[in-house]
């Protein structure tokens, strides 16, 4: 027999999954129709900051169809509070009831509900609530909420400050006094949201035999069961959370948002179906958003360009609640990264989380790497600007350098840089950017009164948080592990159950090359199963760019699990010992004798069937496996870009961007790319584009829809090179680090560069995001008119 | 009753088929191919008209169906994704180019981005790189930074 060996990983395939999207026979929460199913619709506060003083509800519950009106009263005591998830040593943390019960803290605050027979019942209802409010002042910004006289929003959260969180490593202050000079910059990183074309919905089903099912586009499936039955109060084994088809997650839709508590709980009440759907401008203020910083930052440097140290002063806006995963978000997420890919031995951070009359903040795309790696590169690169050195050579000279790793940053121990070669990154970018020719021409074109610009970054980060035990020290309360279930059916095909939660990310195919290389078995033969809690036998789900280092390799180790049962179960049919029995292309054989070799569906068909095993082995051919890594990956890149600007319209054109990614191992690096693509479109959506605005003086959200919220469309943003260079990484068996993350971490600082490197004869230094028409043309005036930056 | 509840009669040629249905004078196009017509391929993805992910062809020419009201319609002939390859059908030179270039992730915008591509292939036969990312601007992705959209409909005008 002429077996191959079938390779999967490291191949382009195109996705398994394309075709029911492809045809409309996606399945997506608002999909799913139910009979009898009742739609539910919020009545949500117009006040950034009032008193509830009255919740008349008499017309609403009057109007056609209604089945229920409710306001935050009669839900005291039934469920809730809603409680983060991950909560830092030392956060003080607020109160927050599912419905507002006598306080509203944000624009978009869930004050009362209606449930009717059709959502244009449940609409009409909802504006008949009359809601009697006495308007408080309400504080927006960080930096203002922090004030002596800021209004207050908690009473156990003074100063509006929930947790403060500090890192030091070295010595900042020696490094501070052996400097030659001491670089300042304050730096926005703007409100985001983060726009998943499909927006939350929730059908909460009460099945006749007392099982909840609910429909929800999760991230986390088996992390909401939990959420949900603690703080609704059903027991988790009766509760079933079924994510079907999602449009895009980004980290919005793993959090705990009242809607996915209000149904569950409504559904059993009435004995009925309900459905909640939320429209875009409803998503605006309901759906966390993202960044929200303002850091303070001081380098301490030698006039050659030698950083000895870093202080950063991080205020990070949680909007006016903790949500999920909030308290981590400002402090360990993004000052634990602030040093970037640089040797800076001396480093002093201190991050505080403060809460404002907004709508919570939360996880997206990067959550806290971006950022930190907005820090320590608007950092360096303010230092070269300010040195008058070369924005690639101040780099080069304080990469960590490939010997270094594993990395431990200023000589902390919460951090380790697992691997990497950022020389190979840069050297492989700049050739593939043509930098010397594009900075000549920048050069010569500059002479022509034709402003070119050229943007470096580079980043490096920590992907799928783990080992379980070690996320104890900082309040995460959930494991660091990922299961998968290979189950192998009597032909030998394989029905993969995974923990990870694919939102568009092409599981079906990635995880199925993991599978189909181990087990030798044709990929046609793989089935992937997630996002059922009643099929799926636990998880984590998909978050923190984890699903390959962490779900892959759960995978991996489970497919060697099967084909080590196979083989003993093989060598019970060839009468061998299981030691002499070598498994390849499919084939089990006994090397260096002329027994017939068997093929993997008939050892599947015989552990079934059972007559010949040997003594000791169970039947069946099922493995299922938790795995918890020994460590978190660190994917690290160097982009660049090259930008035009023109001065007197404040417009940036983009000319080129170039992505070389180190992402270990590459599963299939046509997905990856893929990756690449969005998460550098979503950077540079926040560099140039994007921001919350909110009034500063009530609190309105200003970018309610989006007709005001800037998403770029296709002739916004340009084509990106993406490239890859593979340094596997050590704390996995298939070397894979986290991708999803890189290019909205990459981006902004990188087009921010080239922006600004394209302003730099204006003398320009800084200007904060998003880099508007409006924003340059004003820098540009001020420069010339005298004023400077 | 208020005028928005008043129901009216309504027949379109939907995929093909002719149907006639009572609506309400405030429903949407969109809402009556999603909830009367369960063709649920047409997604909503946004209440100000700006995504597209409700995008179908309106007697031939790509409509955002959450512009139009349901009684608008009446007379019209309406293709949504469902029926750009009808069961049993090859799939259109579009779906097959979005699969070949890895063109979608998540797919929910991806059946709208699919009727604006035909159409900008049918209002324009050779668009040049501009061309396309101008012609697919009325549809949000949120997932692929349009680039392999941009390159599944360039190989379709190289193949001329």
């Amino acid at each position: 027999m002429n077996a191959t060996v079938l390779h999967y990983i490291g191949k382009p395939l195109k996705r398994r999954e394309d075709f029911k999207f492809l045809t409309g026979k996606g399945r997506y929460v608002d999909d799913i129709k139910l009979p009898g199913v009742l739609h539910m619709a919020i009545a949500r506060s117009p006040h950034a900051h009032a008193i509830i003083r009255n919740v008349d509800l008499g017309a609403a519950k009057a109007a056609p169809g209604v089945r229920l009106a409710l306001a935050g009263r009669d839900l005291e005591g039934k469920i809730g509070p809603i409680v983060p998830n991950w909560i830092m040593p030392g956060t003080k943390v607020p109160f927050r009831p599912v419905v507002a019960i006598d306080r509203v803290r944000f624009v978009g605050e869930c004050v009362a509900l209606v449930v009717a027979e059709t959502l244009a019942q449940a609409y009409d209802a909802v504006g008949l609530i009359d809601v009697d409010y006495e308007v408080l002042p309400a504080v927006v910004d960080e930096e203002a909420a922090i004030a002596a006289d800021a209004p207050q929003l908690h009473d156990n959260v003074p100063g509006n400050i929930t947790t403060i969180y500090k890192v030091r490593g070295g010595d900042y202050a020696k490094a501070a006094v052996d400097a030659d000079q001491v670089v300042k910059l304050r730096v926005v990183n703007n409100r985001l949201i983060p726009t998943c074309m499909e927006t939350r919905s929730v059908v909460a089903h009460p099945d006749p035999d007392g099982t909840l099912t609910v429909y929800m586009p999760s991230q986390v499936p088996h992390m909401h069961r939990r959420w949900i039955a603690e703080t609704v109060g059903i027991p988790e084994h009766l509760l079933r959370v079924v994510a079907p088809d999602i449009g895009g997650g980004f980290g919005a839709k793993m959090h705990l948002y009242p809607e996915e508590l209000l149904c569950p709980h409504l559904a059993r009440e009435l004995g009925a179906p309900v459905k909640w759907w939320e429209s875009r401008s409803e998503s605006h203020q309901s759906t966390s958003h993202g960044r929200a910083h303002t850091e303070n930052i001081e380098v301490a440097i030698k006039n050659d360009g030698t950083i000895l140290g870093l202080k950063v002063e991080t205020l990070g806006n949680v909007g006016a609640y903790l949500s999920n995963m909030a308290s981590g978000g400002p402090t360990v997420n993004t000052v634990n990264f602030g040093t970037g890919n640089y040797r800076i031995a001396n480093y002093e951070a201190t991050s505080r989380v403060v809460v404002t009359n907004t709508v919570p903040v939360d996880a997206y795309r990067g959550y806290g790497r971006p950022e930190g790696a907005y820090i320590a590169e608007r950092a360096i690169d303010v230092v070269a600007r300010h040195l008058n050195l070369d924005q690639v050579e101040i780099r080069r000279k304080n990469f960590i350098q490939p010997a270094d790793f594993p990395y431990r940053p200023y000589g902390g121990m919460a951090v380790i840089y697992d691997s990497g070669n950022y020389q190979g990154l840069l050297d492989k970018a700049l050739a593939a950017f043509n930098y010397d020719a594009r900075r000549n021409e920048r050069e010569t074109l500059r002479r022509n009164g034709i402003y070119r610009g050229i943007g470096v970054a580079a980043y490096t980060h920590m992907c799928g948080m783990a080992p379980s035990r070690r996320l104890a020290s900082i309040g995460f309360d959930r494991g660091g592990w990922e299961s998968a279930r290979v189950a192998i059916d009597s032909s030998g095909r394989a029905t993969v159950y995974s923990g990870s939660m694919s939102q568009g990310h092409g599981h079906v195919t990635s995880l199925s090359q993991i599978a189909a290389d181990v087990l030798q078995i044709p990929i046609e033969n793989i089935d992937v199963i997630q996002g059922d809690t009643r099929q799926v036998q636990a998880g984590h789900g998909t978050f923190n760019s984890r699903s390959m280092a962490v779900g892959g390799s759960s995978l991996h180790v489970c497919s060697q699990r099967i084909i080590a049962k196979a083989k003993k179960i093989a060598a019970g049919m060839l009468e061998v010992d299981e030691r002499d029995v070598t498994y390849a292309a499919g084939q089990f054989s006994v090397p260096g004798t002329d027994i017939a070799p068997l093929t993997f569906g008939k050892v599947a068909r015989m552990a079934y069937v059972g007559h010949k095993l040997p003594d000791g082995v169970a039947p069946g051919l099922d493995e299922t496996e938790f795995y918890d890594p020994i460590g978190m990956s660190a994917p690290s890149g160097v982009h660049l870009a090259y930008v035009e600007v023109d001065p007197e319209t404040g417009i940036v054109d983009i000319i080129d961007y170039v992505a070389v990614d180190d992402v270990g191992t590459l599963i299939n690096p046509l997905l990856a790319a893929g990756q690449i693509h969005g998460g550098v479109v979503q950077g540079i959506a926040q560099a140039l584009y994007e921001e919350v605005s909110y009034d500063p003086d009530n609190g309105q959200l200003l970018t309610g829809s989006l007709l005001d919220y800037a998403v770029p469309r296709a002739e916004h943003v340009p084509d990106i090179t993406s490239l890859f260079q593979e340094t596997p990484s050590p704390t996995n068996p298939i070397g894979v680090k986290g991708i999803g993350e890189s290019g909205s971490i990459a981006a902004p600082p990188c087009m921010v560069h080239a922006v600004l490197d394209a302003l730099s004869p204006f003398g320009i230094r800084h200007l904060d995001m998003p880099l508007t028409p409006p924003r340059i043309w004003a820098a540009v005036q001020n420069a010339r008119n005298g004023a400077g930056q | 009753m208020a005028e928005a509840e008043k129901r009216h009669p309504v027949t379109i040629e939907i995929n093909g088929t002719r149907r006639t249905f009572e609506v309400e004078s405030r429903k949407l196009l969109v809402h009556l191919i999603r909830d009367d017509l369960g063709l649920t391929g047409t997604h909503i993805g946004c209440d100000t008209s700006q995504c597209g992910a409700c995008t179908v062809e309106v007697d031939g020419l790509a409509t955002k169906s959450c512009t139009v009201l349901a009684v608008m319609a009446d007379g019209a002939s309406i293709t949504t994704i469902e029926g750009v390859s009808p069961a049993g059908s090859a799939l259109d030179p579009v779906q097959t180019a979005f699969h070949e270039h890895h063109a979608l992730q998540c797919g929910f915008c991806t059946p709208g981005m699919i009727m604006s591509a035909r159409q900008l292939l049918r209002a324009h036969p050779d668009p040049g790189h501009d061309d396309i990312r101008h012609g697919i601007a009325g549809n949000i992705c949120r997932c692929t930074g349009y680039q392999n959209i941009v390159r599944a409909i360039e190989s379709l005008v190289a193949k001329g």
